[in-house]
């Protein structure tokens, strides 16, 4: 390491007061650590199973067989046309990485106690190497996507390219919540409890494994406040040109998006100053 | 140039504690506690902290290191010393008061942080070397240098958790050992890993402080090697500097405000289930079982040992070293009288009792170190000089005896001795 730049670089330590830096620059500058904590997380949670890294693959098939069998078999729940496997796969796809991201998100200073109490780095990392740890997760479900897609021949829409606009909507979503929930976590762990609770709640509130077709009209603007419902649409409408496409509100969910996850981060470098103290 | 390499102005640290609480009386009172609890708990954490729930750690301490040279800082247990440590490697941040740091910091806390005992050898490297700001082609090029010094290139590609643990130790020190921080912070770990091991670590401490002007603080209780390292040193205790010099000069400063100290009969230890094998409680009693602290040179001293074996691991051996002016007089296994506790222990909490040879000791302040550890590989866990007493003679008219303390020699042996008359001038 060139020794000689860094030599005269001065630390000041002190208590941090008022608004913190983001520190974005300090996380760059550990872009090798992310990549080794995400290497490690990925390969230490398939390790000694026969079946490995194909578990990526099969829950989503698995939780896509449950619903289809239980709400487009028995139910008969309506899918715009569209064969309700594939209807709610496309549902389950942005809900699971939704949900994943923003529960490891949320447990990732608790469950890396033992590294962040002996050793400095910029704390963001954690979190961050959740989210990309789910994305991982989501590229492999989109494999078990093009199978279907094949199997029902379907073709994808050309809007299939605003794709990445709803994913990334999803991950700020995902990440500006779990950015807010994990230091409250450490002070208090009965935020992981609830947040099974409210996350259980949002599933049935956004539509995953119905069309929102279903929510009267009048309700339809109150039921758009969820940004969730927006990002699920989206991606229907992106790969099979189901609804209408992006209006206000997709404008209202960028705009609860950034919210959260700016301020989540913000919230996030606050509590990250002193929170091995507590842990 | 300014040469200062490290400044502390000012620095304080504040915890918050639970404040003692009043035990509820009656049944109704214990109910209403733990209805209560939720509001009680909130309203703890959220408002600001009581009086008696502030603890400092670290009370307005003030000093400077100069480039390149390695201070070694001691203390009693909770002086603030592994405070110090967290705030200077940027864990947790000063509650008062600053420090400036002038180049790359790295901080040895722990040995192995972040090791993933699914990972191989090499993932870990990478991993662990990552973790302590190195970069990935930094390590890339040392590579070679610590699979070589860690002596484990047999193993490289298995996963650490078949390592045994001096393996472990050797593999996560290389690592360390081979940063190149301006300013390294260790705070106790060369007490894991064998003696040879160590000293091939301090040698490799020492080769690049000298050549590359590295700067390091150094905690540990380890006297020998506080000498052996460092030129200057800091006292900390209850918090704040009390000394900060020549090693020898704060050394002795030290060993003179523990004297004023009471002695110690009695020490517990929190739980920390991620040593597998721990120390909780030890006392010394007399032979009527209660804590007493002054021996006659005659009375029965006995020393007794709670310890928790958290997981099974073969090897492992708990033993103590008996201390009278900072040198071991002996030491003594608990496998000496049970050598197959040697080979298994089943986990559980275990309660030694060792009853001191009696009469052996001569007046004067004693220690008791305990440790425990796998044979001939490391030390898990060392508790130094926890256990004091005192031992005076005064049953007996001490002039007629060899237990006398004007009598030469550390210790007094009852020998028979057979005399008989074998010629008589009468």
């Amino acid at each position: 390491m060139d020794a000689e730049q860094t030599n005269n670089h001065e630390t000041i330590i002190e208590s941090t007061r008022g608004l913190p830096y983001l520190g974005i620059a300090d996380v760059w500058e550990y872009r090798d650590l992310l990549f080794f904590l995400l290497w490690r997380e990925i390969k230490g949670r398939y390790r000694q199973m026969a079946l490995g890294p194909l578990w990526m693959i099969i829950t989503p098939l698995g939780q896509m067989i449950v619903y289809s069998v239980l709400l487009g078999v028995v139910a008969h729940l309506p899918s715009e046309g569209i064969p309700y496997a594939l209807f709610t796969y496309i549902g389950l796809l942005p809900w699971q990485f939704f949900a994943n991201t923003t529960r490891q998100t949320a447990d990732s200073l608790v469950n890396q106690k033992a590294i962040i109490s002996k050793i400095y780095f910029p704390r963001l990392i954690i979190p961050l190497v959740s989210v990309l740890s789910g994305l991982v997760d989501f590229l492999a479900s989109l494999v078990v996507l093009a199978i279907m897609m094949l199997f029902f021949r379907i073709t994808p829409a050309l809007t299939f390219i605003a794709l990445p606009f709803f994913l990334l909507l999803a991950t700020m979503l995902g990440l500006g919540i779990g950015l807010w929930l994990a230091g409250l976590n450490v002070k208090f762990r009965d935020t992981a409890i609830g947040l099974g609770f409210a996350l259980e709640a949002l599933r049935f509130l956004s539509p995953v494994v119905y069309s929102s077709s279903l929510i009267p009209e009048r309700w339809q603007t109150l039921y758009h406040l969820n940004p969730l419902a927006t990002v699920i649409e989206g991606f229907r409408w992106a790969l099979l040109g189901v609804g209408a496409g992006p209006d206000w509100t997709a404008a209202w969910a960028v705009a609860i998006a950034l919210l959260v996850l700016v301020s989540g981060a913000f919230y996030f470098r606050y509590t990250e100053r002193t929170i091995v103290d507590i842990m | 140039m300014n040469t200062t390499a490290i400044r502390v102005e000012n620095l304080s640290k504040m915890y918050r504690i639970v404040a003692k609480e009043q035990q509820p009386q009656t049944r109704a009172g214990t109910l209403k506690r733990a209805a209560l609890s939720p509001i009680a708990y909130l309203s703890r954490t959220l408002s600001q902290p009581s009086e008696e729930e502030v603890f400092w750690a670290l009370r307005d301490i003030s000093f400077e290191v100069e480039r390149g040279e390695v201070v070694g800082i001691i203390g009693p247990n909770g002086a603030g010393k592994s405070t110090l440590l967290k705030i200077l490697s940027r864990i947790t941040e000063p509650t008062n008061g600053r420090a400036v740091i002038k180049g790359r910091v790295g901080s040895l806390l722990e040995v192995g942080t972040g090791f993933h005992p699914e990972l191989t050898g090499r993932e870990n490297i990478f991993l662990n070397g990552t973790i302590m700001g190195m970069k990935r082609n930094e390590i890339q090029r040392k590579f070679d240098e610590i699979v070589d010094f860690s002596g484990v290139e047999k193993f490289i590609d298995t996963p650490v958790k078949r390592y045994s643990s001096g393996m472990y130790v050797r593999l996560a020190f290389a690592v360390a050992a081979h940063l190149e921080p301006d300013i390294l912070i260790i705070d106790e770990v060369l007490a894991v890993g064998d003696v040879q091991f160590q000293k091939k670590c301090l040698g490799k401490m020492q080769d690049v402080s000298k050549t590359k002007e590295r700067t390091v603080l150094f905690v540990s209780h380890n006297m020998d090697m506080i000498r052996a390292l460092c030129r200057n040193c800091i006292l900390l205790n209850r918090g704040i500097v009390l000394s900060h010099g020549e090693t020898e000069k704060v050394m002795a400063d030290y060993f003179q405000s523990f004297n004023k100290q009471k002695n110690l009969t009695f020490f517990e230890e929190k739980e920390n289930p991620d040593l597998k094998l721990q120390i909780l409680r030890g006392k010394i009693i007399n032979k009527n079982d209660e804590p007493q602290e002054r021996f006659d040179v005659f009375d029965k001293i006995i020393l007794e040992f709670e310890y928790c074996v958290y997981r099974e691991i073969p090897g492992t051996v708990v033993n103590f070293e008996l201390k009278k002016n900072n040198t071991t007089i002996f030491l003594s296994f608990d496998t000496d009288t049970d050598i197959d506790m040697c080979y298994s222990r089943t986990p559980g909490l275990y309660r030694s009792r060792v009853e001191l040879p009696c009469p052996l000791l001569k007046s004067g302040k004693y220690t008791i170190t305990t440790n425990i550890g796998i044979a001939n590989s490391c030390t898990h866990q060392r508790l130094e000089d926890i256990l004091t007493f005192e031992v005076e003679l005064y049953s007996k008219p001490s002039s007629l005896l060899s237990y006398a303390d004007k009598r030469p020699g550390l210790l007094a042996v009852p020998l028979h001795w057979e005399t008989k008359m074998v010629k008589d001038f009468s």
